[in-house]
C-alpha cells in the first residue's frame, strides 16, 4: 500500500492541473473556492452584525453604508449574504460525503452480489425515487424537528439513495471483468473485493456524482430553509432570506437578488467543476484522447 | 497485365498533434500501389500503423489524425482533395471496406435484409424493386445457405462466420473494384477462417478486384496475397512477392516475425522477437527497428536506411540485406519440455456436465424436456506436472470447463476431485481456502484480468497475503522473486498495467497465478489477445515453468499449433463433448477423429506451398443435438442413421489414446482421405 500513496497524490495533482486547464474547470473551481473562503472568513469581515436591526432604515436601497441595502427589519443584506452560506455549506459538506459513502458502498455491493437481495433493494430504491424528493424530507423534519442535527442525517440518507443506483451501474461494468473473476476464484471475501478491486475503479464516477449531489443537496437545503424547515431565524441563510424578502420584492429587489446570486454562483461553480472533472477523468466518452 | 494502379499512395505521412503541440508522425512516407486483380497484404504488429494506412486509402482518418504530406490517388485524383459527397459515393461503392469485427459492424436491431437494402439503396443503380433479388444473389455469392431466411434474421442469430459473410456481401453491394479488409478473419475459428479466405480469394478472382488485406497473421497473408508489405513503426520495411518474403525475407524484422509463428510442421517452440515496437508517433533517428535488430550497427542507429533492392524482387529498408539470410534460421526455438506422463493424478473430472439454461417453475411443472447440456460427459484426469491441451472451436465448452474447475460456475452433474481424493465443492464460496490455493487460473485477456488501478506490487500481494499472510519485507521479497520467475525485474513493482506491454501484462498475470504456489494452473486462451511476436515469449515462459514445482497445466486454445507445441496430452472438444483424447503425438497423427482431422486440415501456415483442405462446412446448427454423435451435422464421413441415434463409443488405440466415433479405427484414415 505504501507504494501506492505517492502515486495517488501525483494523480490527484495531475487531475487538478487538467481540471484547471479547462475553462469550465477554472471558472468553476474559482467560484467554489471563493465561496469557501468567504464562508471561512465572513464572521470577521462583515460590516454589520447580522442580527442588528435598524427600525429607521428598513428596506433601504444600496448605499455607501449598506452596499446591498437593508431588509424589512433594517438588517444589512451584504452581511447576511456573506454569512448566509455557512450553515448550508457545513451541513451539506458533511452530509454529501456520508451520502456518497453509504450509497456508494451499498450500490457497489449490490452490483457485485446480484440476485434476490439486489432485486428487492433496487425496487425499494425505485419506489423512493418515484416520490417527489422533498416530500419524505418534510415528513421526517416535521416528526423530528429541524436544525442541523436532524437535517444532516436526513439529507445524507435521502441524497444517498440515488447514489446507490449510480454506484451499482458503475460496479456492473467492473464486475463483468476478469479481474473480479480472478479475485473470486482466489477466494477473497466480498468486502475485500469491493474495497480492493471495485472501489478504485468506480471512485472517478462517484467523485463526479458526488459533486453533482452536493449541488443538488445545497438546493434542497435552501428549499427547506425557504419553506421554514431549515435554518431557524434570526440566523442568516440564503433560502430563508429569499423567503423573507420576496414579499417586499417590488420595494427592495436586492433582498431577493443578492442571496439568489450567491446560491446560484455556488451551484454553477460546482456544476462546472464536476463537468471539467468528468472530462478530465475520461468519463465523458465523447472526447477521448487520440492515441 | 495489371494495368494502371487502382490505388496509388505516394509518400503519405499521417500524424497527430502531441501534448507539446508538435506533430508526431504515425505513418511516415508510405508508398503503396495495387492494381486490378492484385492482392496486397499489409503486415505488422499492433501499433505499426497498418489499420491507419488501410483507412487512409479510403480517405478516412480517425479523430485527431491529420494528413501531413503525400497523396492517395484513386481513380486519377487525390482522394483527400475530393468533396464530402464524392467521398460518400466512393466509400462503400467503388472502395469497399470489411472491418475487423463484423459482428459489431452490423446494426444489432436491424434485420440483415434491411442492412443490405441500405447498402444497395446507396450504391446500386438497380431500381428499388430488384433489390430483394439482388440481396439474395449477393448472399448466395458469399455462400450462405438459404439466403432468403438469412434476410429476415438479426445479426445475433448468425454465427461469427456468417456475420463476416454478410459484411462481405454488403461490401459487394456497391460493385467495388477495390476491397480493403482489416483483419478479416481475426477472432474466427480455424475452419471458419479457412472458408472465408477461400471465399475472398474466389470472389476477388471472379470480379477482378484489387484487395488489400491488413493482418498480423502471416498465415492468412500467405494464403491470399500476391504481394506483402511489412510495416514497422509507421514505415514500410519490406515489400515483395509473398512467396519470396515467406521463404527468404530480406529484412531482419520480417525474419523475426516469421520465426515467432508456431507451425504444425515444427516440433520446436517458436522464437520470440525480443523488445517491443516503438509507440506511435515516437521521434527517432536511424532505423525504426534498430533497437530490436540483431544486425544493428552504429550506422543503423544514426541514419535512416533507404529502400533498396533485396533478394529476388524484394525491396527492403535495411543497410545489410545480404546479411539477413545469414542470421540463424527461423524456427529452432526451445524444444518443448515434457512433464511426467505416468505420475499420480492432480485432478479428476468424472462425468461433469454444465448447463446454462435454468428451467422456470412452469417448465418444470409441465415437464418440458430440457435442452441438451452445454457441456456433458467430461471425464478426464490430469497428472502431476503434466500439460493437458484442450482444443476446439468457439462454443466447444473449453472455457466453461475451466471455469467449472475453478469454481466460477457450478456443474449440473458430475464430480471434480483433487489428486489427494478430496472432492471439490461446486462453487468458490463452498471450497476450502487450501483447495482454492491449489487451483489457479490465467485469463485470456490481461487487459481484463489485471485491475488497471492497482500496481504490479498490489496485484501480486493479493494472493500472497490471502494464502500466506505475507506482510512488509517478506511480501516485497516474494513479489520480486515471482517477477524474476516470469523474467521481469523488481522495477516493475510500481507500475500499473497501463504502463506495460501486452506480453508483460500477461507475464504479470502468470506470476500472480504462481504466487499461490498452485498444483494446477488453468490457462484460458492466454496468448490469443497477444501479437505473434509476443505470444512466442509467453509460450517460452510457460515451457520453462512446466518443469517447475511439478505444477500441472490445462492449456485451452483454439490454435492447434500452440497446443501441439506445449501439451503432453490433448483433448479435442466439440460442442461440449469430448471427441478425442490422448498423447499429443497420437492425437495429431493418424488415426484421428473426423473433427480433429477437419481442424488440422484447416490450419493455415506461413508457407506459400501450404494449402488448407476444407473437409466440411464451417457452420452448422449451434446447439448440440439431443441424440447421437455431437459432430453428426458437419461430419464429412458420417456413416448414416447410427450417427444420429446412438452416442458413439470410445475406441482405444492404446497408450491412453481414445477416439469417440462409430467408424472402426482401422477404417478412419482411409475414409477421411477418400
Amino acid at each position: 500500500m505504501s507504494a501506492a500513496t505517492p502515486g495517488l497524490s501525483v494523480r490527484a495533482a495531475n487531475v487538478l492541473r487538467d481540471v484547471l486547464a479547462r475553462p469550465s474547470g477554472a471558472v468553476g473551481l474559482t467560484l467554489v473556492a471563493l465561496h469557501l473562503v468567504i464562508a471561512l472568513v465572513s464572521p470577521w469581515i462583515v460590516p454589520f452584525d447580522y442580527k442588528a436591526m435598524n427600525a429607521a432604515m428598513t428596506l433601504a436601497g444600496p448605499s455607501d453604508l449598506h452596499w446591498l441595502g437593508t431588509d424589512h427589519l433594517g438588517r444589512d443584506v451584504l452581511s447576511r449574504v456573506l454569512l448566509g452560506g455557512r450553515e448550508a455549506l457545513v451541513v451539506t459538506g458533511i452530509a454529501t460525503p456520508v451520502a456518497m459513502l453509504w450509497g456508494g458502498l451499498l450500490g457497489v455491493f449490490l452490483g457485485l452480489r446480484g440476485g434476490w437481495t439486489d432485486e428487492i433493494l433496487m425496487r425499494l430504491v425505485d419506489a423512493f425515487l418515484a416520490l417527489p424528493g422533498i416530500l419524505p424530507l418534510l415528513v421526517l423534519i416535521t416528526v423530528f424537528g429541524s436544525g442541523g442535527a436532524v437535517l444532516m442525517p436526513t439529507l445524507a440518507f435521502f441524497f444517498g439513495i440515488p447514489v446507490i443506483r449510480v454506484a451499482r451501474a458503475a460496479a456492473h461494468e467492473v464486475v463483468a471483468r476478469d479481474f473480479i473473476s480472478a479475485a473470486r476464484a482466489r477466494g477473497h471475501r466480498p468486502f475485500d473485493i469491493v474495497r480492493r478491486e471495485i472501489m478504485p475503479n468506480v471512485t472517478d464516477t462517484l467523485l463526479v456524482e458526488g459533486a453533482m449531489r452536493w449541488s443538488w443537496m445545497l438546493l434542497g437545503f435552501s428549499a427547506l430553509s425557504f419553506l421554514g424547515f431549515g435554518v431557524a431565524p434570526p440566523r442568516p441563510d440564503w433560502g430563508l432570506m429569499v423567503s423573507d424578502a420576496r414579499v417586499y420584492m417590488s420595494l427592495a429587489p436586492w433582498g431577493v437578488i443578492a442571496p439568489v446570486i450567491a446560491l446560484s454562483t455556488l451551484i454553477i461553480g460546482i456544476n462546472l467543476t464536476a463537468d471539467a472533472l468528468a472530462k478530465t477523468l475520461g468519463l465523458d466518452q465523447g472526447r477521448k484522447a487520440v492515441v | 497485365m495489371a494495368g494502371p494502379p487502382l490505388i496509388d499512395i505516394r509518400k503519405l505521412c499521417i500524424g497527430f498533434r502531441g501534448r507539446a503541440g508538435t506533430m508526431l508522425p504515425v505513418l511516415h512516407e508510405i508508398d503503396l500501389t495495387v492494381c486490378r486483380g492484385q492482392s496486397l497484404g499489409l503486415v505488422g504488429e499492433s501499433g505499426s500503423g497498418k489499420s491507419t494506412l488501410a483507412l487512409a486509402a479510403m480517405g478516412y482518418l480517425k479523430h485527431g489524425l491529420q494528413k501531413l504530406s503525400g497523396e492517395v490517388i484513386h481513380d486519377g485524383a487525390d482522394i483527400f482533395a475530393r468533396s464530402a459527397s464524392e467521398l460518400e459515393k466512393i466509400r462503400g461503392g467503388r472502395l469497399g471496406l470489411i472491418p475487423q469485427n463484423s459482428g459489431q459492424a452490423l446494426t444489432p436491431t436491424l434485420r440483415i435484409g434491411q442492412q443490405i437494402h441500405e447498402a444497395l439503396h446507396l450504391h446500386c443503380a438497380l431500381p428499388e424493386g430488384e433489390h430483394e433479388a439482388r440481396a439474395i444473389d449477393l448472399l448466395a455469392q458469399v455462400r450462405l445457405p438459404d439466403p432468403q431466411a438469412i434476410l429476415r434474421r438479426y445479426p445475433h442469430e448468425l454465427s461469427g462466420g456468417q456475420q463476416q459473410r454478410v459484411a462481405i456481401a454488403m461490401a459487394l453491394a456497391g460493385e467495388p473494384d477495390a476491397l480493403l479488409l482489416d483483419e478479416p478473419t481475426t477472432g474466427l475459428d480455424v475452419t471458419t477462417q479457412a472458408h472465408i479466405l477461400e471465399l475472398l480469394r474466389d470472389l476477388a478472382a471472379a470480379r477482378n478486384m484489387a484487395t488489400v488485406y491488413v493482418s498480423h497473421d502471416l498465415g492468412v497473408i500467405a494464403r491470399v496475397c500476391d504481394r506483402v508489405q511489412v510495416l514497422y513503426g509507421g514505415e514500410t520495411m519490406l515489400t515483395g512477392p509473398t512467396a519470396e518474403v515467406l521463404r527468404d525475407p530480406a529484412h531482419p524484422y520480417a525474419r523475426g516475425l516469421l520465426a515467432s509463428i508456431p507451425r504444425l510442421s515444427d516440433r520446436t517452440l517458436p522464437r520470440a522477437l525480443e523488445g517491443r515496437p516503438p509507440p506511435p508517433g515516437q521521434r527517432r533517428r536511424g532505423c525504426a527497428f534498430a533497437a530490436r535488430c540483431g544486425l544493428a550497427t552504429e550506422t543503423c542507429h544514426a541514419e535512416r536506411p533507404p529502400m533498396i533492392a533485396g533478394a529476388g524482387a524484394q525491396n527492403t529498408r535495411c543497410f545489410y540485406p545480404d546479411r539477413v539470410a545469414g542470421m540463424d534460421a527461423g524456427g529452432g526455438g526451445a524444444v518443448p519440455g515434457h512433464g511426467a506422463s505416468d505420475g499420480p493424478a492432480a485432478l479428476r473430472l468424472a462425468d461433469v456436465a454444465v448447463r446454462y439454461d435454468r428451467p422456470g417453475l412452469l417448465a418444470r411443472l409441465r415437464r418440458v424436456p430440457r435442452n441438451p447440456a452445454t457441456v456433458e460427459g467430461i471425464s478426464l484426469h490430469l497428472r502431476r506436472g503434466e500439460t493437458l491441451g484442450m482444443v476446439g472451436e468457439s462454443g466447444s465448452g473449453k472455457s466453461t470447463i475451466l471455469k467449472t474447475i475453478a469454481g466460477l460456475m457450478s456443474p449440473a452433474e458430475g464430480r471434480i476431485a483433487l489428486g489427494d481424493g478430496s472432492l471439490l465443492n461446486a462453487t468458490v464460496e463452498q471450497r476450502r481456502p487450501d483447495q482454492l490455493r491449489r487451483i489457479q487460473m490465467v485469463f485470456q485477456n490481461p487487459d481484463d484480468s489485471l485491475n488497471p488501478r492497482q500496481t504490479v506490487a498490489e496485484i501480486l500481494s493479493q494472493p500472497l497475503r490471502l494464502y500466506f499472510g505475507l506482510r512488509g519485507k517478506a511480501l516485497q521479497g516474494r513479489s520480486v522473486e515471482l517477477l524474476e520467475t516470469v523474467r521481469l525485474g523488481a522495477h516493475y513493482l510500481d507500475r500499473r498495467p497501463g504502463q506495460l506491454s501486452g506480453g508483460e501484462k500477461q507475464r504479470v498475470a502468470v506470476a500472480r497465478a504462481f504466487a499461490a504456489g498452485p498444483e494446477i494452473v488453468l490457462c484460458d486462451e492466454i496468448t490469443s489477445a497477444l501479437d505473434v511476436s509476443v505470444q512466442a515469449a509467453v509460450l517460452e515462459l510457460l515451457n520453462d515453468l512446466k518443469g517447475l514445482h511439478g505444477t500441472a497445466f490445462i492449456f485451452v486454445s483454439h490454435d492447434l499449433t500452440i497446443v501441439r507445441a506445449l501439451s503432453d496430452r490433448v483433448a479435442v472438444l466439440y460442442q461440449g463433448r469430448l471427441c478425442e483424447i490422448g498423447p499429443t503425438a497420437a492425437v495429431y497423427g493418424a488415426p484421428s477423429h473426423p473433427y480433429t482431422e477437419v481442424l488440422l486440415n484447416a490450419v493455415l501456415e506461413p508457407d506459400p506451398e501450404h494449402t488448407p483442405r476444407l473437409l466440411t462446412e464451417d457452420a452448422a446448427d449451434l446447439s448440440p443435438p439431443a441424440r447421437g454423435c455431437p459432430f453428426q451435422r458437419r461430419c464429412p464421413v458420417k456413416c448414416g442413421r447410427i450417427c444420429e441415434v446412438d452416442a458413439p463409443p470410445w475406441q482405444e488405440t492404446g497408450d491412453g489414446h481414445a477416439i469417440r466415433c462409430h467408424i472402426p479405427l482401422a477404417d478412419l484414415p482411409r475414409r477421411i482421405a477418400g
